[in-house]
Formats: C-alpha cells, structure tokens, sequence
C-alpha cells in the first residue's frame, strides 16, 4: 500500500518537491506576491519622503544655507528674539489656563453624570473642527472694535485686539481640547472607586484630588501638556487674524516666519522655522514616550 | 456616540452661525448678496474642491501607506510609521514655507518638476499639494488600529473557499475597512477645507484662482468688512458639517453591519 | 477522497507541535483529531488545510503530493472555530461566496449560483436567514452557515477545528447529532478538531487521540474506550481509576499490598494499573484482587459511587450496582473485570 502511493507521487528528485514545497508555503493565504509588496513599500516610502522627509530637511538646509553663524545671528536678532520670548508667554498662559480647565471639564465630565454633559463633550471638541482662522474671527467679532464689546474695552481703555491679550486668549482656545481629551478617557476607564475609597476614609475633596486623582492621571496630564504646548507654539491662523501683526511687539515665532519669508530674507526664516521644527520633533519622540506610558498603564488597570 | 455627537455639533454650529448673523444684522438678501459674489463663490470652489480631491488623494496614499506598515517589515519601517505624524506636529508656517521652497521654480522639486513643464507653487497645484501634506496621518492613524485588529481568518477562510489574493483583498479586507476610511477621508477633508498657515505660502491667493476661503475671511477682516468675513465663515462651517455630518451617517450605517467587536 | 500523512514534523521554535505523525484517513469517513491542547491536533488540520506547512514529512490527496498546492488549490472546505464569517455580506452572499470568486472559465451562471446556496441552506435548515447579517445570528447559527459555506465549493474535505468550542453545553449538543446525520446524508471526508472527548466517541467513524505531537491511539469509538493503548488514553477517555503498582518477581504490588492479579507477561518496575468505576466487581472480602473498606456512599444517577479506602493505602471510587446496597464502614473485595497495566506510566 505505502510502495504504490510512493510510486504514484512525483518521481522528480527529494529536492524539487522540497522547492514546490517551499513555494506553497510562501504564497500563503495573508501575503502578497514579492513583486507587489515591492511596489506597495516603494510607493509609501517615495510618498512619505517627498512630501514629508524633504520639506523638514529643506528647512534645516536652507537655515544653514549660509552657515552656523548666519543661522545664529538671525537667532540673536531683536525681533526674533521678542517673538521666541512672546511665543514662550503665549504658550505658558495658554497651557496653564488649559491645564486648570483641562483638568476641572474631564474630572466633571469622567466623575459626574450631569444634564449638558454631552453638550459639553461636543464644545470641547469644537475648536478641533473650525479653521483657527474662524476661531480668530470669533474673538474679532467679540472684541474688535465693531464687535460685541468693543465699545466697552474702548470705554475702558483694555486692549485685547492685536496685542498680548488677544493673542493669549485666542490660542488658549484653539489648543483647549488637547489636555481635556487626553484626561477624559483615561479618567473615565479610572473610574470613581480610588476617590470614593478616599472620600469615605475621611480625606476632603481637595486631598482626594492631589493625593488620589492627579497621581493616576500623571501621565495623561503630561501628554495633554505637551501637544497643548506643541500647538499653543505653532498657531498661526487663529494668531494671525487677532494680532495685526505688529512687528517687535505681537508678532510670534510662526507671525515672524511668515513676514521674514515674505520679505525673502530666508535664512532668517527658516532659523525660526528650524526652531520650531525642533520643538515638532522633540514633541513627537516625547509623545511616544508617553503613549508607551499611557499603554502600560491602562494594561495594569485591566487586571 | 458619533450620531449624538453630529446632533450636538449641529446644534452648536447652527445657532453660532445665527449668533454670527444676527451680531451684524445680515438679512438673508444682504447674506446672499455676499455670497454669491464671484470672488467668494470662487474662494470657496478653490477650498472645498481641492480639499475633497487631496483627501481623496490622501485615501489612496494613505491605504497603501497603512498596508505597508501595518501588513509588511522593512528597514525603517519604524521611522516611517513615526513620519507620519509629523504634519500633524508641524507647526502650520513651518509647513508653509517649506512646500513652497521644496516646489517653487529653484526648489529641490520645483526645478525638476518646470523642467517638464509642470508648475506647483503659486497655483492651484500648490494648494493641493499643501492640502495633500496635511492631511497624510489622518486616513493612516484611523485606519491603522482597524487593519491591526482584523481577524487574519477571515482571509484564510476567503483563500479556503478559492478567492485569489486580489478577489480576498477587494471582496472581504476593504469592506471591513470601509467605515475607518471613510472617517479618515472626512477627517483630512475637514482639516483641508479650513487650512490656513499651511497653504498660504504656497498658493498663489490671485482672487478667482488661487485663493482659498479662509484667506478671503483674513482679507475682508483687515478691510473691516466684518459681514462678508462672517457670512464666508458661516458657508464654510454649514457646508463642512453637512459633508461630515453625510459622512457620519454613512459610516454608522457601514458600521451597523460590521459590528465592531 | 483518501488522505495519507506520513511522519509530519512541525516544530515551533523548540516547541514540536508534531513529533512524526502517521496517519490514513479513508474515504467518506467522519474522523475525529482528540487531545489535549498543545497536542498538535489543530496543527495537524490546519497542514491538512494548507494554512500551514510542515518542517518534514509528506501529506497526499488520493496519492497526490498536496504539500506542493495551496489551501486554494487543494478544494478543501474548512471551518473555523469562531466561525470567521464575513460581516459585511449576508448569510446569501457568506454562502456564495466561494461559488462567486471562481475563476471567470468555471464560473457558474448567477440562476445556478442562486439554486446551489438555496439548496446549502435548506441542507442546514436556515433558509429563513438569507437576508440577515453574521451579527444578527446565535452562535449555533453562524457555525450551520460557516459549514454551509465551505459545502457551497463541493470539497473534496471537510475540515472542522473546534467547531462548536465557541457555543454553550445544550447547543453544542444538539450541533453534534446534527453534524452527525449531516456528514450521513453528504458522505464528504470529513476531518474534526475536538477536546471533547464525549463529542468525539458519539460523533466520529474514528477517533485518533493525540497527546504531545504524537499519535496515542487510531481506533472505532469502542476501540478507544474499551480498549486503549496507552495510559494516557486510558486516563483521557473516560472516567479511570489509576492506581500506581510495582511490578516485582512475578507479583504485583499496591504498596506493600501484592494484588491476586496475574503478572505474566508485564515489565518489572513502577506501573500504572488503570480500570473503570464500573468495572470493579464487588463482592465479600478476601474474593477479589483487591480488599477496601467503604468510607463514603451516595447514590449517583443509576449506581451508587462509593468511595473505598483500599488495603494498599489508596483510596479510589467505584460505582456499583444499586442492587447490592454498600454502606460506609463494609469490608468489601473488589475484582476488576477489565483493567489494563501500562508500565512506566
């Protein structure tokens, strides 16, 4: 019985059925052909480095397109150097505003059941799905001088339009969503038991907060801290429309690239513009590092 | 949850683009004079045409690109996927004035690209290629969890019963992305339509041709024409939640017959 | 369609999934692969599929090589254990499919495609579910549509893994006499996953029971459980009491117990004697191989179990005829009808 079956297989040579063999095996049910896995990586990788790789290495190249010292003296120049500075404001009110909402709007809306709470949910989002150029419209509209409370800034002599303040407020709303969408999910998985554990042990609400809460959620208010931050110093559009671009006094980082560009002073521009490709990259590395956090830390409450 | 949440928005943005309306006092005949303007018709053409075909655009690339991460292994493969999020980080000037250097007439692409007669930056093309950049991580990150999480029996029982690579590919991998890549390609969409910092360096902003909307609402702020700014803006955010709201319904009906588990 | 596996090796790493694996299935039969998990029965399917490929040995279809062909060439009909039914179609086009995606020159018209998945679904009593979708179906359901699926290509086998793990104990019930008249009424080479052992001896023609990458025992239902090879069938088919023995000058010991039990022919050293509840005979003391004293008693369904502290220093359960009451503290002798001593065990 097994010599007539023996005889009944192929008779080539061990070694040509080990290769039809092998080639079965490769043209499994989940892959491609090699040709078009080839044609598939090729096409992503080319995409991927035309439209991305080359324009961040072109703002380095072009940065130090007349060397380190020309790169640094456009760093050191006043204007720049008022706008880095006004940059750094900016964003150290927007994220510390952002932070105090961020976290009491995700603690409501993780820990509290509450008519509107989904209202709510949809208004954070909201500055995410307008152009920052409409969210800059809405400040003009409250407090340009034809809008909303115009007349009484006036009256009152506060200057919010095309100076510091305007320019605060407006990014503050365009970068809220970041800390509030971070802290909500993992707040919401969190659940109420470690504060209501707190609560009935006799800490007050407060203590329960610092102690209990901020602990678990340190690794989300740290990565909505940091994307917070990453856009509160790139904005444009929405800083545009409020700022009047007034040189040396409201103009930020991305303002200035945009003016020194149009100026054609290129070096100058990409200096600022290398500048906050640098924060983009570090941001990233930065992101992933906390995701891998975030990650361990939701497996951990899984069990 | 995404039905709730469409509702919501539109009771938002309806009534703040009321709010809108009524702080100027637009009557309805004031508002479509505005409107139908040819400089503002052709703005918002410009906007929401060369956004619908860069999400397009950004659906195909971004479906292979996902494919090639998610699906095989090569050198840096790892660097690649952390690209991706890169224009979502960028800041929008940076974005900007790089396309413009990488496409103008002496640039790394620009050159090559005239030398065939082709020209990007200062035209339609440009805006394009600017709205193709920033919407790159949006059809990818959304789709990437779905294609990690799919059951690889489904293609072993697809080979099973006879289906060629190609027929398992098209007949039972795509559909079961469907909702993902819809919700990507309304994603880049939306995020292309109110792009501002990012296209307009590289645009040309000739009235009729290559300015996009929300360049227009800059323009009639800073001539103090605080209606027209405002109806433009109100156009743009009904058309952009009527898309995404067309969008949600279409992905939540896609979405009723692949539960997701 | 008959399928021979001649000494197929997978090894994982260091793991060996299969371990020189012999096999012959014959044509038309219902053939079930019974083990443990870990013991190389879903990997041995899976390789007849063609999902995988093994590191060594041979597999053929009608004395054909079938390494050297694909799942899709082979034309095998598999079924998964959760079913893996395409969501986004109906059961109609889930049934279809197969019958769709053939090559444009066999292609059948869509009239006869139409017929053929109406008459699978009548085959599995679901045409009434045509129009829903996977998600709208029970468990039950989803696997009688999986099968019609596979049914739909006219296989030449039928192969199932854990068909009906993923569903609860009165479903699985009712699918195995189903499965069962099925198989009768298409006569199609079928091929099961299980490591259930009552589905495999009330379900198959045969069962081969695997432990490990190796094959224990091929064999009837009865053969396997009246008469198994090895004592790890023994012990993984049905219910056993195991007694660990000594084997020693002719004697056979439990403890220091020698046991009135004949020891020609058995290998000297530590063994392992194996015999049914129901087959240990009781009668007076000083009757049988065994002594025991009583110690617990209850009435099982149609025996009594009773728990016996035997003179060799084990204690073991026996079920018993209702007839013959026990009751705890009798001294009773226990002779077994039937065992098996595997040395070494």
């Amino acid at each position: 019985m097994t010599m007539q079956i023996a005889e009944s297989v192929s008779l080539s040579a061990p070694d040509a059925r080990a290769r039809a063999h092998a080639a079965a095996a490769r043209n499994n049910l989940r892959t491609e052909p090699r040709a078009v896995r080839i044609v598939i990586i090729g096409l992503a990788v080319i995409f991927l480095t035309v439209f991305v790789v080359l324009p961040l290495a072109l703002v380095f190249a072009q940065a130090f397109s007349k060397g380190v010292l020309a790169y640094l003296s456009a760093l050191a120049d006043p204007e720049a150097l008022s706008a880095i500075r006004l940059t750094l404001v900016v964003a150290a009110i927007s994220v510390g505003l952002n932070l105090v909402f961020g976290l009491v709007a995700a603690w409501a809306i993780a820990k509290f059941d509450f008519p509107g709470k989904t209202f709510l949910i949809t208004l954070i989002d909201l500055p995410f799905s307008v152009s920052p150029v409409i969210s800059g419209l809405v400040f003009v509209l409250l407090f340009g001088a034809q809008g909303y409370f115009g007349g009484w800034l006036r009256d009152h002599d506060i200057q919010i339009l095309f100076a510091v303040p305007g320019i605060a407020l407006a990014t503050t709303f365009v970068t809220f969503p970041f800390v509030a969408r971070a802290l909500i999910p993992l707040m919401q998985e969190q659940g109420t038991q470690e504060e209501e554990a707190a609560i009935s042990l006799g800490a007050s609400g407060l203590q329960t907060f610092f102690r209990v809460t901020l602990p678990n959620i340190k690794w989300g208010v740290l990565y909505g801290v940091l994307l917070c931050n990453a856009r509160a110093m790139g904005e444009f559009g929405a800083v545009s429309v409020v700022s009047g671009h007034i040189r040396g006094e409201t103009n930020t980082m991305p303002l200035l690239v945009e003016i020194l560009y149009n100026e054609y002073q290129f070096v100058a521009a990409f200096a600022i513009a290398s500048l906050l490709a640098m924060l983009a990259l570090i941001t990233l590395i930065a992101k992933t590092v906390l995701e891998r956090h975030l990650d361990e830390g939701q497996d951990a409450s899984d069990h | 949850m995404g039905l709730t949440l469409s509702w919501l928005s539109v009771i938002i943005l309806i009534p703040l683009a009321g709010l809108f309306l009524k702080s100027l006092e637009l009557s309805p005949e004031q508002f479509w004079a505005i409107l139908s303007s040819r400089r503002t018709l052709n703005a918002l053409r410009v906007s929401f045409g060369l956004a619908f075909a860069a999400a397009c655009v950004n659906l195909v690339m971004g479906s292979i690109i996902v494919w090639a991460l998610v699906r095989y292994r090569f050198p840096g493969r790892r660097i690649f996927d952390a690209i991706v999020d890169v224009p979502f980080a960028l800041p929008t000037a940076v974005a900007g004035v790089a396309l413009t250097a990488l496409f103008a007439e002496k640039g790394w692409l620009g050159a090559p690209l005239a030398a065939l007669g082709v020209k990007v930056a200062f035209t339609p093309l440009g805006i394009f290629v600017a709205m193709v950049f920033i919407g790159i991580p949006f059809v990818v990150r959304t789709v990437q969890p779905v294609l990690q999480d799919l059951d690889p029996e489904i293609e072993e029982a697809a080979g099973s019963l006879g289906a060629s690579r190609w027929q398992t590919v098209i007949r039972v991998i795509l559909p079961s992305l469907a909702p993902a890549l819809l919700t990507g390609l309304a994603l880049a969409f939306a995020r292309a339509v109110g792009e501002y910092g990012s296209v307009i360096f590289i645009a040309g902003n000739l009235p009729n041709v290559s300015e996009i909307a929300p360049l227009l609402i800059v323009i009639r702020l800073s001539e103090f024409r605080y209606a027209d700014a405002t109806a433009i803006a109100v156009v743009m955010l009904v058309v952009s939640f009527v898309i995404i709201f067309a969008v949600n319904r279409l992905q939540r009906w896609a979405q009723s017959r692949i539960p997701v588990r | 369609m008959t399928i021979e596996v001649r000494n197929l090796v997978k090894k994982f790493g260091s793991f060996a999934a299969l371990d020189g694996v012999d096999l012959k299935v014959n044509d038309g039969e219902l053939l079930a692969l019974l083990g443990p998990s870990g013991s190389g029965k879903t990997t041995l399917l899976r390789i007849i599929a063609g999902l995988d490929w093994p590191d060594a040995g041979e597999v053929s279809f009608n004395g054909e090589d079938a390494l050297a062909q694909g799942a899709r060439e082979r034309h095998v009909g598999f079924v998964f254990q959760h079913y893996a039914l395409f969501r986004h179609m109906t059961v109609f086009e889930n049934v279809a499919f197969g019958l769709r995606v053939q090559p444009r020159a066999i292609r059948k018209d869509e009239a006869t495609i139409r017929a053929r998945v109406k008459e699978l679904l009548d085959l599995v009593q679901l045409d009434w579910l045509a129009d829903r979708y996977p998600s709208q179906l029970s468990g039950g359901q989803r696997q009688r549509i999986a099968l019609a699926r596979a049914l739909a290509i006219e296989p030449r086998i039928l192969l199932l893994d854990e068909p009906f793990g993923a569903l609860d104990a009165k479903v699985r019930k009712e699918l195995r006499k189903w499965l069962r008249s099925l198989h009768h009424e298409i006569n199609v080479t079928s091929i099961f996953v299980t490591h259930d052992q009552e589905e495999a001896l009330e379900v198959a023609n045969r069962v081969v029971v695997m432990d490990k990458g190796k094959i224990e025992q091929i064999g009837s239902p009865d053969d396997v459980y009246e008469t198994p090879a090895t004592a790890f069938v023994h012990s993984f088919i049905g219910e056993s009491i195991e007694l660990p023995v000594q084997v020693e000058g002719g004697v056979i010991r439990l403890g220091d117990q020698p046991l009135r039990l004949a020891a020609d022919g058995l290998a000297p050293g530590a063994s392992k004697l194996f015999v049914r509840r129901h087959d240990m005979l009781v009668g007076p003391p000083g009757s049988g191989a065994f002594e025991g004293a009583v110690r617990h008693v209850r009435n099982f369904g149609p025996v009594q179990r009773a728990e016996v502290a035997l003179s060799g220093g084990e204690t073991i359960e026996i079920d018993a005829p209702r007839d013959r009451e026990l009751r705890a503290g009798d001294t009773i002798g226990l002779e077994p009808r039937r065992y098996r001593i595997f040395a070494g065990a």
